[in-house]
């Protein structure tokens, strides 16, 4: 199986002329893009704030990986299963703690997060402890991460433009006017930190597939927190934007190498300045549409055009 | 043993109390957390470091600018950056994330400017310890202990006994209605992050002077963050019991059961006593407002 779409990789890639490095790049993107669609749907569209989610990315990478290398799972059924685990935790513990108001659900999931990282260093023989957890076969394969990352998409899409999407867009706006209307917020608010769960989980399997090798400290809380400032550079309530933000966060510190130690520190200023300046984040509430882009460029040339026509 | 550890743990809970004070302050006035507020310790501790292993100034008077440096950097925050924020009427969770940016702004700066080198201070720190009743104490750890004890109990005078507490307390309990009978909100907000500074710098300090200083060392501000959701977000006594609350528990599970377990415990305690007490010890009950 894994033969399989590696084959097809090898295929497409040497037909198209391209290199590993940009497969690996790909493939990183593609990881992001759908860590950072599940962050959309729960910080965009419900307004919750999760600390959590580099957890629920270790839980899915060592669900995945245990189950592929210790019991020879076929890889496929392994990422499912890795994802469900992880979203399955998120329902449990969405079901205990999302009653919380405010700011003391954000601590709790960060609670969470620093907890799963804290055991997964603990019991070394289930994950190899601090010293990583070898051996894992390579799986993410470009052209499997990218249908991966068009199907999370899609799947992504399709929940916000659905009726649950719709509830939870009304719990971002009023709560207590959702609930006035007959929404379960508790209930809405549990699903959407479970779909977000189970694309962390889902990010997280095809993670260790790509990185062959997982250790605790790559789901450090360091993660979520880059986690969230890519969805607010993206945009608080816009999947297109998120995904655009993944973009510029995976690919910037592609292009500028030479920049890499300013990283972290470009990425602090642009979350600073987007708050500060454009809070609604790159693309705000709209959604990336072909008809928007190309009025705009028209409105953009036309109007030059035509002021170039007054004049003459 | 068991009196050394508890000291040991009172001492490190009074470290986290001055950060979760400044928690605390901040969140009952502007509703928010403001997540940068360990980096305002890193940033004092380096000014301190600055000025006394490099300039050679004495340990005293270096310390003080440390502090005045925390104060003033956790104030021109607060102009800067979370003022213009307010000022668009955006929601307080906005303002979380602007602290967020600035933590990861200051982490870096540090990191580039200072590298990511363990520094400690040159200055001969009093390393003895004194026997009482069986238990070994440092003197260190006594030193810090008293500075933290007398710094609280000047800070709860100041909250509960001046006229700039009682403004203080009233846009706590009110901002629009403070505003109205004649309180200047902003002046007394960008006191309260001027206070809120100093007390980092002083935690900063003093964790340098009992550990090192680098560049992650802001992320105590997370442990003073759980103590003050412990103790109740907004409440100043509840900061200071949850910090000694957190010290303490730190202390005794590195001590009896597993150091690499220490974080776990310190977190798994506040998501279940938060499940018990939603709004923490202290807390005001959260409630939507309509």
């Amino acid at each position: 199986m894994i033969e399989f779409f590696n084959n097809i990789n090898t295929g497409i890639c040497s037909f198209l002329h391209i290199n590993s490095y940009i497969q690996g790049v790909v493939v990183l993107l593609c990881i992001n893009i759908i860590a950072i669609l599940g962050m959309a749907v729960l910080t965009g569209f419900t307004r919750l704030f999760s600390f959590g989610n580099a957890g629920f990315m270790a839980i899915g990478a060592y669900t995945a990986a245990i189950l592929i290398v210790r019991h020879n799972v076929n890889f496929l059924i392994a990422m499912v299963i890795g994802a469900a685990f992880a979203g399955f935790i998120a329902f449990l513990l969405g079901s205990l703690t999302l009653k919380l108001k405010g700011d003391y659900f954000l601590i709790t999931c960060l609670g969470f997060g620093e907890c799963v990282r804290v055991l997964f260093n603990y019991f070394k023989k289930l994950t190899g402890g601090s010293a990583g957890f070898p051996g894992i076969p390579n799986y993410s394969s470009m052209v499997f991460a990218v249908i991966c990352a068009i199907l999370a998409f899609f799947v992504a899409w399709r929940f916000i433009h659905s009726k649950f999407g719709r509830n939870l867009t009304s719990i971002r706006e009023n709560e207590l006017a959702a609930e006035a209307v007959g929404i379960n917020a508790f209930r809405y608010k549990r699903l959407s930190f479970t779909f977000s769960a189970v694309y962390a989980g889902w990010a997280g399997a095809l993670y260790a597939g790509y990185m062959m090798y997982i250790v605790p400290t790559n789901f450090a809380l360091n993660k979520s927190i880059e986690l969230i400032t890519t969805t607010v550079i993206g945009g608080l309530g816009s999947l297109t934007g998120s995904v655009l933000g993944a973009m510029l966060v995976t690919l910037l510190p592609e292009v500028f190498r030479s920049l890499s130690n300013y990283r972290m520190l470009i990425y602090g200023f642009a979350v600073v300045l987007i708050i500060m300046f454009r809070p609604n984040g790159l693309y705000g509430y709209k959604e990336f549409s072909l008809k928007r882009t190309i009025a705009w460029f028209k409105k953009l040339f036309g109007g030059s055009a035509k002021a170039g026509k007054e004049e003459a | 043993m068991f009196l050394q550890q508890l000291i040991t743990g009172i001492s490190i809970g009074g470290i986290y109390a001055l950060l979760a004070t400044g928690y605390s302050l901040i969140y009952s006035l502007l509703d928010f957390s403001n997540w940068a507020h360990g980096e305002f310790a890193m940033l004092g501790a380096y000014v301190a470091i600055v000025f006394a292993n490099m300039v050679g100034v004495p340990f005293l008077i270096a310390a003080v600018l440390g502090v005045c440096g925390a104060a003033l950097i956790s104030f021109f925050c607060e102009k800067v950056v979370y003022r213009h924020i307010r000022s668009t009427g955006a929601p307080n969770m906005f303002l979380m994330i602007g602290a967020m940016g600035m933590s990861t702004i200051f982490q870096q700066v540090a990191n580039l400017v200072f590298t990511g080198q363990y520094r400690s201070f040159k200055f001969k720190l009093p390393v003895n310890t004194i026997e009482i009743a069986g238990a070994y104490l440092g003197v260190l750890d006594l030193i810090s202990l008293v500075l933290t004890a007398v710094i609280l109990v000047f800070l709860m005078y100041l909250i509960n006994k001046t006229k700039f507490g009682l403004n203080v307390r009233a846009i706590a309990c009110n901002a629009y209605a403070a505003r109205v009978l004649g309180v200047r909100v902003d002046r007394s907000i960008a006191s309260v992050f001027l206070l809120a500074g100093s007390l980092a710098g002083v935690a900063g300090i003093l964790y340098g002077m009992k550990y090192n200083v680098f560049p992650t060392m802001g992320n105590i501000g997370l442990k003073a963050f759980v103590a003050s959701v412990v103790g109740g977000l907004g409440s100043v006594p509840g900061a200071i019991v949850g910090s000694l609350l957190l010290g303490v528990l730190e202390t005794f599970v590195s001590g009896y059961v597993s150091s690499s377990l220490r974080d776990f415990f310190s977190f798994a305690l506040l998501i279940v006593l938060l499940l018990v007490k939603p709004s923490g010890l202290f807390g005001v009950d959260v409630q939507d407002k309509a």
